[in-house]
C-alpha cells in the first residue's frame, strides 16, 4: 500500500505544479455559491430561465450563441422550458430560409430545430457596429476564459471609474477584472434592468449570477448527466476495486511467504 | 517461445495450432514466468496498454463525427460535445486520456530509470520504448491541433516553425509541412491523417516492446538475473493479471475523477476560442506533459541550438544503456545513484514548472540551470558514478538471502514482502 501513497503523492505533485502554473497572474474574483459546482452540482432551473431572459434582453443584441438551438431550451438538464414556451421563443425570431421554388431567400418564424439567430450578418458587421471590437460568441465563453464563471460574474460587476493617471479612449471602459483593465463593452447591467417574471428582484448581482449560470449551461449542456454518471461510475469502480483487492490477496496467499 | 512444448488438448485445437500456433502463444502468455517480487511500479505497463486501447477506441468514434476542415473543425467538436450521443463523454475520455497516458508513461520511464531496467540485456526493449514515447509526443501534439482552437493553431505554428531553424532548407521544410505559407486547412487535414496513423504504429511497436521483453523476461526490484521458471517466479496468470487489474482499477478511479468532475482542468481555456490567425494568445503554452522539453527549448538563446538541445534531451535517453556504466541494475544497491535519481526527478519537475512560466528573469535562470543539470546527469554523473560508486551487496536470488549473511538482508526482505500486503 505504501507505493500507492507514493504514486498519489507524485500525481498530486504533478498536477499541483500544473494548477500553480495556471494560477499565475490572477486577480481575486468575486465569489458566489454556484449550484452546479461539486460532484453533485445541478443547475438551478429558475436561475437558468432568468439567465436566458437576461441573455435575450441584454446580451443577445451584440453576442451570438451560434452552437445553441431553440430545441436545447427544452432538453433535460437545461432551463427546461416547456415545448410550447420554447416554440413561442423560437417563433419570435425571424429566420432566413430558402431558396424557395423561385430561387428566392425568404424570412419565416423560427422553429425549435433552428440555431439561435445571430445578431449580425458576419464578423465584419459585428466589428463595424462595435467600434472595431468583435463581441465574442457566448456559447462556450465560460470555458474560453481562465477564470471561468467567477471571471464572467466578476467582470459584469467590475466597472468603475478609472484610477488617476489612466486615460481611456472613446468607447473604452475601465473594468478591474478585465485583462489589462480596458474593455470595449460598456457597463450593461443596472438594477431593475429586466423584469423577472418570477418576481425575483433584478439586482445587478442577481442578473450577473443568473446570466453566468445560463452561460455555464450553454458551455456544458450535459453537466448534470456528467455529474450523475460520474458518481455512479466511481462508486462502481471502488466496489470492483475492493472485490479485486480481496481476490488478489486470496490468489497470492497460495505463494509461500517465507523469504 | 519455440522451446515451449505445448499441445492443445482438443483435436480441433491441435489441428489449428499445427497450422497457426496461436494457442501456443496464448499458453506462453499465461505461463510466462514473472519475478514474484515485482512492486506496483511494474503495473504501469499494463496500464499503458489500457491507455493505448482506450485512445484508439474513443478516437475511432470521434473520427466518425469530426470534420477535418479549418472552417468546420471547431464547430464539429462542439457538435460532438452537444448533439452526438455521449459525445461529451467520449471526447473528455480521449482528451484526458492523453494526459493519463503521459502520466503513466512518465511513471513507467522513471521506474525503469530507478531499477536500471534499460541495462543489458534489455537495451532493445528500452530503445523501442523511447521510439514509442517520441511517437506519443507526436500523436499528442497532432491531436491537440485538431479542435482548431487558438492554442491548437498557435501551438502548431510555434512547433512547425522549429523546423525553420534547420540551416538552408529550414524554410522550405516548414512550407512543405504546412502545405502552404501558413498553418491552414492543408495543415489540418494532414495532421488529422497522421494523428490517425500514429496510434497504430505505436500499437505495432508495443507488440515488439512486449516481444522483446519476453526474451530476457522482466527485470525486478532487486535487479538480478533469475532462473525461470523457479521459486523466484510466478506464472503471469493469475498472479500478475489480478495484480495489474487491481492497479488498473485504482488508475481508472483517478481517470474517472478527471473525466467526470474536472474535464477541462488539464487543457488551456484559449482552446475554446476558435482559431484566429490574426490574434496571438498572450502566452502560447504546450500541454503539461511537454513542458519540461519546452523549458529546455526556451532556455537556449539560439533557435537552432535550442531545437538541438530539446531533441537531444529526448534522444540522450536512447544512449542511456551505454552512458550508465554501472554493472548493478537496481538503485536499491546504489546509494549514490539513488540520491542523484531523486535530484533528476526534482530537476524534471522544475523544468516542467518553468516551462509553464514566461521565459524571463528568474524563471529563465532556473530553466538554464535545470537544463544544464539535466545533461550533466546523463553525460557526466552517470558514466562517472559507474566507476566510483561503492554498491552494497546484491542477493543471489529473490527467495534466498545473500550467502554469508548480508548487512542488506533487511532491504531484501522489505522488497520481497509485498506479497504479504
Amino acid at each position: 500500500m505504501k507505493n500507492f501513497f507514493r504514486i498519489s503523492f507524485l500525481i498530486a505533485l504533478f498536477f499541483g505544479f500544473q494548477f500553480n502554473s495556471n494560477a499565475a497572474e490572477k486577480v481575486e474574483y468575486l465569489k458566489t455559491d454556484w449550484s452546479f459546482k461539486g460532484p453533485f452540482g445541478k443547475f438551478d432551473r429558475a436561475a437558468l430561465q432568468r439567465g436566458y431572459q437576461v441573455y435575450q434582453e441584454v446580451c443577445s443584441s451584440c453576442h451570438s450563441m451560434k452552437y445553441l438551438s431553440y430545441r436545447n431550451l427544452v432538453e433535460e438538464g437545461g432551463p427546461e422550458f416547456s415545448v410550447e414556451q420554447a416554440k413561442a421563443i423560437a417563433a419570435s425570431f425571424e429566420v432566413k430560409d430558402g431558396p424557395n421554388a423561385d430561387g428566392e431567400m425568404f424570412m419565416r418564424p423560427g422553429r425549435l430545430s433552428d440555431k439561435f439567430v445571430m445578431p449580425y450578418e458576419n464578423e465584419k458587421a459585428a466589428q463595424a457596429a462595435n467600434g472595431g471590437a468583435y463581441p465574442p460568441d457566448m456559447t462556450v465563453l465560460v470555458k474560453a476564459r481562465g477564470g471561468g464563471v467567477d471571471y464572467i460574474y466578476s467582470l459584469l460587476q467590475g466597472y468603475e471609474d478609472p484610477p488617476a493617471g489612466v486615460t481611456l479612449d472613446d468607447g473604452v471602459y475601465y473594468n478591474k477584472y478585465m485583462y489589462g483593465n480596458k474593455i470595449k463593452m460598456s457597463n450593461q447591467l443596472s438594477d431593475g434592468l429586466v423584469e423577472y417574471s418570477d418576481g425575483t428582484n433584478a439586482s445587478v448581482e442577481q442578473m450577473a449570477k443568473d446570466v453566468t449560470t445560463f452561460l455555464m449551461w450553454t458551455a456544458e449542456p450535459h453537466l448534470e448527466t456528467r455529474h450523475k454518471m460520474g458518481f455512479k461510475a466511481i462508486v462502481y469502480l471502488i466496489i470492483l476495486t475492493v472485490l479485486v483487492y480481496f481476490s488478489m490477496k486470496r490468489i497470492w496467499s497460495r505463494i509461500e511467504t517465507k523469504v | 517461445m519455440s522451446e515451449h512444448e505445448y499441445t492443445p488438448k482438443s483435436k480441433v485445437g491441435k489441428w489449428f495450432n499445427d497450422r497457426l500456433p496461436l494457442l501456443t502463444l496464448a499458453n506462453h502468455l499465461t505461463d510466462y514466468p514473472t519475478p514474484k517480487n515485482l512492486n506496483y511500479w511494474w503495473t504501469f505497463g499494463g496500464i499503458l496498454t489500457f491507455c493505448l486501447i482506450t485512445q484508439i477506441v474513443t478516437g475511432l468514434v470521434l473520427a466518425m463525427h469530426y470534420i477535418a476542415h479549418a472552417d468546420m473543425a471547431f464547430q464539429s467538436v462542439e457538435h460532438i460535445m452537444r448533439d452526438v450521443n455521449y459525445g461529451w463523454l467520449i471526447r473528455y475520455i480521449h482528451a484526458n486520456g492523453a494526459s493519463m497516458f503521459f502520466l503513466a508513461v512518465y511513471i513507467h520511464i522513471f521506474r525503469s530509470l530507478f531499477y536500471g531496467s534499460y541495462k543489458s540485456p534489455r537495451e532493445v526493449i528500452w530503445i523501442i520504448g523511447i521510439i514509442i514515447y517520441l511517437l506519443m509526443m507526436a500523436a499528442a501534439f497532432l491531436g491537440y491541433v485538431l479542435p482548431w482552437g487558438q492554442m491548437s493553431f498557435w501551438g502548431a505554428t510555434v512547433i512547425t516553425n522549429l523546423f525553420s531553424a534547420i540551416p538552408f532548407v529550414g524554410e522550405g521544410i516548414v512550407t512543405w509541412l504546412w502545405g502552404g505559407y501558413s498553418v491552414d486547412n492543408p495543415t489540418l487535414t494532414r495532421f488529422f491523417t497522421l494523428h490517425y496513423l500514429i496510434p497504430f504504429l505505436i500499437l505495432g511497436l508495443v507488440v515488439l516492446h512486449i516481444w522483446a521483453l519476453h526474451v530476457p523476461g522482466n527485470n525486478n526490484p532487486i535487479g538480478i538475473d533469475i532462473k525461470k521458471p523457479s521459486k523466484d517466479t510466478v506464472p503471469f496468470h493469475p498472479y500478475i493479471v489480478i495484480k495489474d487489474g487491481f492497479a488498473l482499477l485504482m488508475f481508472m478511479i483517478v481517470f474517472a475523477f478527471f473525466v467526470f468532475y474536472t474535464p477541462n482542468i488539464l487543457g488551456h481555456a484559449d482552446n475554446y476560442i476558435e482559431a484566429n490567425p490574426l490574434v496571438t494568445p498572450a502566452h502560447i503554452v504546450p500541454e503539461w506533459y511537454l513542458l519540461p522539453f519546452y523549458a529546455i527549448l526556451r532556455s537556449v538563446p539560439d533557435k537552432l541550438l535550442g531545437v538541438i538541445a530539446m531533441l537531444s534531451a529526448i534522444l540522450i535517453l536512447a544512449a542511456l544503456p551505454w552512458l550508465d556504466t554501472s554493472k548493478i541494475r537496481s538503485a536499491v544497491f546504489r546509494p549514490l545513484y539513488k540520491q542523484f535519481y531523486w535530484i533528476l526527478v526534482a530537476d524534471v519537475l522544475i523544468l516542467g514548472y518553468v516551462g509553464a512560466m514566461p521565459a524571463e528573469g528568474l524563471y529563465l535562470l532556473i530553466a538554464r540551470i535545470a537544463t544544464a543539470y539535466y545533461f550533466l546527469h546523463f553525460l557526466v554523473i552517470l558514466p562517472v558514478l559507474g566507476f566510483k560508486e561503492r554498491t552494497t551487496p546484491v542477493p543471489l536470488s529473490i527467495t534466498e538471502p545473500i550467502l554469508g549473511g548480508s548487512p542488506n538482508l533487511a532491504a531484501v526482505k522489505k522488497k520481497d514482502s509485498f506479497k504479504d500486503q
